[in-house]
């Protein structure tokens, strides 16, 4: 009989879930943080996250890069965008001649900006034998003028015949790249300064403007031996802007920190409230309905936990014991099961003098059957709501433990890029981009647990009225 | 009661007390080798010279106590005993403005500026949250009260010390008004100390407020609706008596006491959640400070602040059950 009011109980449940507005709105915002989720888990590399801390990774990135989307509301100054491209961008062709391989990697990029690139880089690396090759680069303008900007030979092979692989970048800042432009000063109208050659490159010949249109990048490699190859190469235009989010000081594209805290938010919220709440649940019953001596007892250890004072406390155990994901959640569960407890024995008190719970133990049921079977799933709409409304607590728990410095420093938390932005006085420095996600974020993912939770407590109220 | 405060400190100890002797024993060995290194003191060989080291070290680390574990009987009581006259030790790193580097008189300093902040702030919030309450309950689910109540959860699930970013990206950094970093200036011995202080406090204030006061008219509404639909009131209503009149000096009077017990405890939490507030405002109370200890690992200030923030928690909460039962004499009873 109790499966059938149960199950009754199940289907109006739902239905008045769907008719009420705040819980619908808290179901969407979840589902839209389920799909980060799955997006970050399929689309975003796990490597970005794994390297989140490492800044050798991020070494192609911008720093302090505005969102990409901010040139929209620039009207007349749009910021170039930081564009890397590699070798799978490039277009590659090969000719032979003379004995020797000339590999060119051509590299098309369309720059609509209104104003320079702030600085170039071209990475590359090869392998190579007894004759190190020729690297020659050129630009071809979208007015026809072709700039030789570098021409050099790698270094000599160090292991002699064998081979030898080698790797490096060419910066804007080259001196020879500023020696090979000084040639082309004399094309421009007006002077011109070769030892900025991001500007130079990109300028009209006419006026001082940024020369708009399509750009090709011709890297050239002469190879000399047969075995001889070019494994990668690039080409990356320094802009202000970069990527759905920006980035940060460490120039870590913040898009990945954002979408890879969605999963990390939800594990550390949901295990928490809901492994707090169910502890706290059978603690309050077990004090409710023993009472007496067994209640007096737990109630005062309750009270105990209750006038601790949580962060400072929290703050010390991750200090001393460790910081990982894992062990957070165990600190939040220490402090997140007492108010269950408090209200779920006042409940029991409440249940354990109902007539069936007075039948059940003249039938000589157990207290463990008689808790498990007749009281706990009398308080499951309950639970469910205090598991909902436990979790934002648990997600600001935890982001204030990340924000003191104190998260788990192998994965990006939204607590973590706030408290690197808070170190790096983003508020005071204007970078709103590294402020404004993470903490919306939190906060959109504390409020749809919240409103979810308010929906099933709002329901099951009406219901007992 | 003493009972909280003796097993916070038990667990603190517990916690810090192996690390601490760690950094002692450290200290006392650097110490000594120093002396060495520095004195007139004439070595037939190395290992004479080691032989002395060493046992000066000994010497010193009995003088300290530190040959015994912390649990030890006489250490763990002396311990007990000095924390319970307040005489909380010396810090490493820090020093108070006058120069000592004694716990207590470095969170004696930091201390008012806590109560400051965090009163005032509090101060405002209840009486805002007063007034938009009493309002609110006078006209229960209308558009306003259900905006509030949205304000509420939505402001609950905000984290605060977030808000106080965006703020100082707004006031310090879009409009000039306030500074970013809210430790004045001047020195405390300025006659204008006062005023540059008051300055810094206003966007932490503020922000405070703002994340807190619709969380607090939704409480003081709750409890004062449930008042107003009692009998009483609607013969209060009935005789005549102005509405405003009947919610604010007749409802709000019997839903003094839950109300007061709230304010009382938020007060208290919100010390211990000082840490974070501070630390964004670099606002030079303990939570601050407490923040720079953690990062220093200076055990003698983290347990200290700790001892002092258990002690404020737990007599507000025993001061708020002697409040509660003096304007609710229903509590006496049972």
């Amino acid at each position: 009989m109790t499966k059938e009011i149960l199950s009754a109980r199940r289907g109006t449940f739902l239905r008045d879930f769907v008719h009420s507005r705040t819980g619908v709105t808290g179901v969407v915002i979840l589902l839209l943080l389920i799909l980060m989720t799955v997006y970050a888990v399929t689309s975003v590399p796990l490597q970005s996250f794994q390297q989140w801390n490492n800044p050798a990774y991020w070494i192609n990135y911008p720093k302090n890069a505005a969102p990409a989307w901010t040139n929209l509301l620039k009207i007349g100054q749009k910021l170039p965008e930081h564009v890397i491209l590699t070798q799978e961008q490039a277009s590659i062709t090969t000719s032979f001649e003379h004995g020797i391989r000339t590999v060119k990697h051509t590299y098309s990029v369309n720059f609509n900006y209104d104003s320079y690139p702030t600085d170039f880089m071209i990475p590359y690396s090869a392998k190579y034998g007894k004759t190190p090759p020729v690297i020659r680069i050129d630009v071809m303008r979208p007015d026809g003028k072709d700039f030789l900007i570098y021409d050099s030979s790698l270094p000599p092979s160090l292991s002699g015949s064998g081979q030898n692989y080698y790797s490096d970048r060419v910066f804007s800042t080259d001196s020879l790249i500023i020696q090979n432009l000084a040639v082309y000063k004399n094309l421009f109208e007006y002077p011109q300064d070769e030892t900025m050659p991001q500007v130079m490159i990109f300028s009209k010949t006419t006026n001082p403007a940024v020369l708009n249109g399509v750009y090709h990048w011709n890297e050239k490699f002469y190879l000399f031996g047969n075995s001889d190859s070019v494994e990668t190469s690039g080409l990356i235009l320094g802009g202000t802007v970069y990527g759905p989010m920006g980035t940060d000081e460490l120039r870590r594209d913040l898009a990945v920190g954002i979408f890879w805290g969605a999963p990390v938010a939800l594990f550390i919220g949901l295990t928490v409230s809901l492994a707090s709440v169910l502890i706290g649940l059978i603690y309050g019953i077990v004090a409710g309905y023993k009472g007496k001596r067994t209640d007096e007892g737990l109630m005062r250890i309750n009270d105990l936990f209750y006038s601790l004072p949580t962060l400072p406390i929290l703050v010390i155990l991750s200090v001393l014991i460790g910081r990982s994901i894992f062990l957070i959640a165990g600190f939040l569960i220490i402090f997140g099961w007492i108010g269950t407890a408090k209200i779920s024995r006042s409940l029991a008190l409440q249940i354990k003098n109902f007539n069936y719970i007075e039948a059940a133990k003249l039938m000589g049921q157990s207290d463990f059957k008689i808790i498990f079977k007749h009281i706990i799933p009398q308080l499951l709409p309950l639970t469910l709501a205090s598991i909902a409304i436990a979790v934002p607590s648990a997600i600001l728990a935890e982001a204030a433990l990340s924000f003191l410095g104190l998260g788990d420093p192998s994965i990006p938390t939204w607590g973590q890029i706030l408290h690197q932005a808070n170190s790096a006085e983003a508020a005071a420095r204007g970078l709103w981009w590294w402020i404004i996600p993470p903490g919306l974020m939190i906060a959109l993912t504390g409020l749809a647990f919240a409103l979810i939770g308010n929906a099933i407590e709002s329901i099951t109220n009406i219901r007992s009225r | 009661m003493l009972i909280v405060v003796f097993v916070t400190l038990v667990l603190t100890l517990a916690l810090l007390g192996s690390t601490t002797d760690k950094i002692l024993t450290e200290a006392v060995k650097n110490d000594q080798i120093n002396i060495v290194n520095q004195g007139k003191l004439k070595f037939q060989s190395l290992d004479e010279r080691q032989h002395y080291i060493n046992s000066q070290i000994q010497i010193n680390i009995k003088a300290l106590g530190l040959n015994e574990p912390w649990y030890s009987p006489t250490r763990f009581v002396n311990t007990i005993l000095k924390l319970a006259v307040l005489d909380l030790g010396q810090s490493h790193f820090f020093t108070s403005d006058s120069g000592s580097s004694s716990v207590r008189d470095i969170i004696l300093e930091k201390l008012p500026r806590t109560i400051l902040l965090f009163t005032s702030s509090t101060l405002i919030i209840t009486i805002i949250g007063l007034f938009i309450g009493g309002r609110l309950a006078g006209r229960p689910s209308s558009a306003w009260d259900r905006l509030n109540s949205f304000l509420a959860v939505s402001s609950s699930s905000f984290p605060s010390w977030w808000v106080g970013m965006l703020m100082i990206f707004i006031f310090a950094f879009v409009y000039h008004i306030f500074p970013a970093r809210s430790t004045p200036l001047l020195p405390p011995s300025d006659p204008y100390y006062i005023f540059d202080l008051l300055y810094c406090m206003t966007l932490p204030l503020i922000t405070i407020v703002l994340v807190g006061f619709s969380s607090w008219a939704y409480i003081v509404r709750y409890f004062l609706a449930g008042v107003l639909r009692e009998d009483f009131i609607l013969a209060k209503t009935a005789m005549g008596i102005p509405k405003r009149k009947v919610v604010y000096s007749h409802g709000l009077r019997n839903a003094a006491p839950p109300i007061i017990t709230a304010i009382a405890l938020s007060l208290a939490a919100s010390f211990a959640g000082s840490i974070i507030i501070e630390a964004v405002f670099d606002w030079p109370g303990m939570g601050k400070l407490y923040y720079d200890a953690i990062g220093v690992m200076d055990v003698p200030v983290i347990i200290g602040i700790t001892y002092v923030f258990t002690l404020i928690f737990v007599v507000t909460i025993f001061v708020t059950d002697l409040i509660y039962a003096y304007l609710d004499p229903r509590v006496k009873v049972a």
